[in-house]
């Protein structure tokens, strides 16, 4: 077994046995500890897939931002996560009919649908040896789709706008810093330098 | 045998063997390294710093070395076990993995590829686990403040690192570290390298490295007088070991990086010198010299301050002066000091 091989096995069981015990871990800071495990083996995946700009953009997005929050929020909420999961149990029903349906998709998509002929050289846009895949993604994204790119942007702050204003409150009666008059406060009028004397005092 | 070598598991043999030389290397340097902080903060306080265990107190760090692995090592009661021992574990391994793509001389380098900086950036993102999964692990108060504050105040200081960064990729259109050196090359020497060009941000990002190891003045995390100190208060021995090398090696790093990005790696300052090594090694010691200051002769900044330094100071700058250097690249100003494509073009 070449050492490509090895390593795809390597990291497609850690993403499976990460997967697996986000769900199934009891402690809740240990789901996200798995999930940033699965996000960190994708992130190899893509690299053997030869999307090395994807893979740390993955590790620098997901794991270095988004599972820090996940982390930061699980750690500090006092959730009670053994009633949550009491509750869970009656949503079983639907959880299975999606897992079918995914499972359906999967056979469908690999037992009886063909690639055209164009799929397989589309696949290897990825690694063109002309370009770097940062440059490609540069191309597609700021060149080719760029009124697109910038849409999405939009939205995005939108959206950001939109849960500032849902959550923003401005409480009275809280004593605030004021800032600018801490920093322009003049030494000469608040220092005083005095020569005191050992043993003295003020 | 060369059909070995040449062959995909003789590959990983060398690049295993590599890494670790560059262990060793790393390790020598934080053993020296945290002797020269030492003796650099003691000059300044005008203390003699170690000077007993051998010549000029030169086996100081062995010694407490030693000393660290030969203690008990001592978990809290209600600690999560795995988590504790893997959050050491995690600063340690991670604070050297960054090195596989920092180059010491051209073409020294563990591993040539083609986003080395976003790489770096990465890991370095991820160091803040090791800091807060030791906080949370610990089952202890203070430690977890600490873990908190810090994992905000290096999350806060990731995004303006992180832009201080694009506007040198800007200039030189790739995130490989040999290409970002070899476009500071040029006849005038040391008026070539990036410094000149992006100056303000040398600053910030000296300042943003500063916070991001969580170095004195920006040493919240561990901030003695308020939480003892912080996420480490419950570890003892070999972990505690690990997190002190892990943290001086981030902060060798970030010395490296400062060098790498705005003062020319391994290029002589004097044109006419040769090139190499010893350069690479002089300027990561200056800078290393400079942080061992910063530490000696500054307060301690108040929490607050920091968030809004980060916040609302360097993340402003930082953004109007990535854009301010897409124009300047863009139109070729100052004779192309802030275009110098290497590939591409």
């Amino acid at each position: 077994m070449s050492i490509f091989v090895s390593t795809f096995y390597l990291f497609s069981l850690s993403v499976i046995a990460g997967g697996l015990m986000t769900v199934i871990s009891r402690n809740p800071v240990h789901s996200v500890l798995w999930l940033i495990l699965a996000f960190l083996s994708s992130a190899g995946l893509f690299v053997l897939l030869g999307a090395e700009f994807l893979a740390m953009l993955l590790i620098i997005v997901y794991v270095g931002a988004v599972a820090v929050l996940f982390l930061f929020v699980v750690m500090m909420l006092d959730v009670d996560f053994s009633t949550l999961k009491a509750e869970m149990a009656g949503y079983l029903p639907i959880a299975l009919l999606i897992a079918v349906v995914l499972v359906m998709q999967l056979a469908m998509a690999f037992g009886l649908w063909s690639y055209a002929d164009t799929a397989v050289g589309a696949r290897e846009v990825l690694v063109n040896p002309e370009y770097h895949n940062t440059q490609a993604l540069g191309l597609i994204l700021y060149d080719r789709y760029f009124i697109l790119f910038q849409l999405s942007g939009l939205i995005l702050l939108v959206a950001m706008i939109g849960a500032i204003v849902l959550t923003l409150r401005h409480r009275k009666n809280v004593k605030r810093q004021n800032i600018l008059s801490q920093i322009y406060r003049d030494p000469d009028k608040s220092l005083e330098i005095l020569d005191v004397k050992p043993g003295q005092g003020l | 045998m060369a059909e070995f070598f040449a062959s995909s598991w003789g590959t990983a043999l060398i690049l295993i063997s590599q890494g670790l030389m560059m262990a060793v290397f790393l390790l020598l340097s934080a053993y020296f390294l945290i002797y020269a902080d030492r003796k650099v903060w003691a000059a300044v306080q005008m203390r003699r710093g170690p000077n007993v265990v051998g010549a000029f107190g030169l086996l100081q760090s062995g010694a407490d070395m030693l000393k660290l692995v030969f203690k008990e090592i001592i978990i809290p009661a209600g600690a999560d076990k795995p988590v504790f021992f893997l959050a050491p574990l995690i600063s340690f391994v991670m604070a050297i993995l960054a090195w596989a793509v920092i180059p010491l001389n051209d073409g020294w380098v563990l591993s040539e590829i083609n986003v080395a900086l976003l790489f770096v950036f990465a890991i370095s993102s991820l160091e803040v686990y090791g800091v807060i999964m030791g906080g949370w692990a610990s089952n202890s108060k203070y430690p977890f403040l600490g873990s908190l504050r810090s994992a905000a105040q290096m999350i806060s200081y990731e995004v303006s690192i992180g832009l201080i960064i694009i506007g040198v990729i800007i200039s030189t259109g790739s995130m490989n570290f040999g290409d970002i050196v070899r476009a500071q090359e040029g006849e005038f020497g040391i008026f070539n390298w990036y410094w000149l060009p992006h100056l303000p941000m040398v600053f910030l990002f000296f300042i943003s490295a500063l916070a991001e190891t969580n170095r004195p003045p920006f040493d919240l995390p561990e901030a003695e007088s308020e939480l003892v100190a912080g996420f480490q208060v419950e570890y003892s021995s070999t972990p505690f070991l690990l997190f002190m090398a892990g943290e001086l090696i981030a902060v060798f790093l970030m010395c490296a990086l400062t060098t790498l990005l705005f003062f020319g790696g391994w290029l002589s300052p004097i044109p006419g010198l040769a090139d190499g090594f010893h350069w690479m090694l002089a300027k990561m010691g200056f800078f290393f010299f400079v942080f061992a200051m910063v530490k000696a002769i500054t307060p301690r900044y108040r929490y607050d301050q920091l968030m809004r330094l980060g916040w609302k100071v360097f993340l402003p700058i930082s953004l109007g002066w990535v854009i301010i250097v897409a124009f300047l690249a863009k139109f070729n100003m100052f004779g192309g000091a802030y275009a110098r494509w290497v590939i591409g073009a």
